[in-house]
């Protein structure tokens, strides 16, 4: 089977899913995908009537984490006599991760929420797309045959779909949305009970192999582009503090500019804050406006967790998450200790 | 807020590291404050700045060490389970674990940032180590990386 098809049966099964949910008056308001005014993205839409689940579409374009628009709670998922109204949400495997994670840190009420599942085939690498293209306008981009086609005025290219898929979604490991016993209702569509996920991380730990000059020379140059638009922070669903470190000015910890200390500051810094609660799900680097892929550094993190705590985000709301809790007895091999 | 250039730091061979010390006021303050008044020797490199516990240590005070020019950046609390606020070093312990391996993996050297922990009644372990530190923060040289120059 296709891409192409797959998407279609994807797409054909949530607006299926989202007209029932709005029949049986399950939800007030869906979030989904629909066609993007841009040809290489797809835009998020709200929809509040059966009339509208036709707008809902699937393709491989659809990068936005749609948990994001979930904590805080846009002013329109909100009823000013109601309260909290309920949401259906397009989910493929990391918004559903992105869900679950904010409900384990009790930023989000699942019972509110309607997972519309389906298992995800990944989104297009638009920076390494758009790189390829250069200068060129970009009018019509499409996936058929396992290919990525795009097409302009003068011109049109193919691209192999699975080279030029997100970085993060070449290795994903939960396509659909996970599930636990107590989620049972939450979840519509297709979801998946994840016990654990085995992950060999042969990316990161050839990464390892570096020498710390080395490993600080390719951080710095993949980094040093930075202009500091923070758009990675806007998209990552897991960045919902109301004053973020960057921002703060009382006091200021960390210099705004784009001196290389001050990005290399930044990076750091978010992604200390984003341990244990990254889901992988690329929308940071497919919003980069200067094409950084925050891959390997979200790769590395999920490494960390992985192999100290046992621990993956996103999976079971009940766990808490590693930097939420601690451990009588745990590794420290890090401490210095005497000779 | 060094008077030394880059170069002169790192060709003198009686170059002294200059480390900034996070200790717990409960366990290791008094642990270096034991040190002292038992005439233990140990390198005048660290400058101490008490803290209530070694969970107030937040990364932020690491690596703005680092980038405020810090050769290396020790934190000391009390050993897990003897905690003044039962749990404080627990929740530090996992920050510096994982800050730990990031900074390693943006390239700075092992060893730079160390963690430890020491009583009130280590004095002697204490110094060790502040001694074991300073040679491994004296042996990678200068801090370079994070600096902000200006
Ligand atoms: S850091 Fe990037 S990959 Fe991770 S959850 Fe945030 S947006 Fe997704
Ligand atoms: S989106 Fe890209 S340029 Fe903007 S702050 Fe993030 S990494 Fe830097």
């Amino acid at each position: 089977m296709g891409i192409d098809t797959e998407n279609q049966e994807i797409e054909n099964n949530i607006k299926k899913i989202s007209l029932n949910l709005f029949k049986e008056n399950k939800v007030d308001l869906i979030i989904g995908y629909k066609k993007g005014t841009l040809p290489l993205m797809a835009q998020p839409i709200i929809i509040d009537k059966e009339e509208d689940v036709d707008k809902l579409v699937w393709n491989n374009l659809c990068y936005v984490n749609l948990a994001k628009y979930l904590v805080p709670r846009i002013p329109k998922f909100v009823d000013a006599e109601k309260g909290n109204l309920r949401v259906g949400v397009v989910s493929k495997g990391c918004v559903g991760r992105a869900l679950i994670h904010l409900a384990s840190e009790k930023q989000l009420n699942l019972e509110e929420i309607k997972i519309i599942g389906f298992s995800c085939n990944g989104v297009i690498n638009r920076q390494r797309i758009e790189q390829e293209i250069g200068q060129k306008e970009i009018r019509e981009v499409f996936v058929k045959d396992d290919k990525i086609h795009v097409k302009g005025k003068d011109f049109e290219l193919s691209f192999p779909y699975e080279e030029y898929l997100n970085e993060l979604c070449k290795v994903c490991k939960v396509k659909s949305p996970p599930i636990t016993a107590e989620l049972s209702d939450v979840c519509v569509g297709e979801c998946q009970e994840y016990s654990s996920i085995s992950d060999d991380f042969n990316d990161v730990s050839d990464f390892e192999l570096k020498t710390a000059e080395e490993k600080w020379e390719y951080v710095k140059n993949s980094l040093d582009i930075c202009t500091r638009c923070y758009a990675c922070r806007e998209a990552c669903p897991m960045c919902y503090c109301n004053l973020c470190f960057v921002d703060q000015n009382k006091p200021v910890w960390f210099g705004k500019t784009t001196d290389t200390s001050d990005i290399m500051v930044f990076h750091l810094i978010r992604a200390m804050h984003m341990a244990g609660r990254c889901v992988g799900c690329g929308a940071c680097s497919s919003v980069c406006p200067v094409g950084i892929d925050l891959y390997l550094i979200n790769r590395k993190l999920e490494e960390i967790v992985k192999r100290r705590y046992e621990f993956t985000s996103g999976l079971d709301p009940k766990i808490l998450p590693p930097m939420m809790s601690y451990e009588m007895e745990e590794s420290e091999e890090f401490m210095l200790e005497e000779d | 807020m060094t008077v030394q250039t880059e170069e002169s730091k790192s060709s003198n061979e009686d170059w002294k590291p200059k480390i900034i010390a996070f200790l717990c006021n409960w366990c290791s303050y008094a642990g270096a404050d034991l040190a002292g008044v038992s005439r233990i020797q140990y390198p005048p490199s660290i400058r101490i700045v008490r803290v209530p516990c070694s969970g107030r240590v937040n990364p932020y005070f690491i690596i703005k060490s680092l980038t405020d020019g810090w050769d290396g950046v020790l934190i000391s609390g009390c050993h897990p389970g003897d905690c003044h606020y039962l749990t404080g070093n627990l929740v530090a312990r996992r920050r510096f674990a994982i800050l730990n391996e990031l900074l390693q993996f943006f390239g700075i050297e092992p060893g730079r940032v160390n963690f430890m922990w020491a009583s009130a009644a280590e004095g002697e372990r204490f110094a060790m180590l502040v001694r074991k530190a300073t040679s491994i923060v004296k042996k990678l040289g200068p801090n370079n990386k994070f600096e902000k120059k200006w």
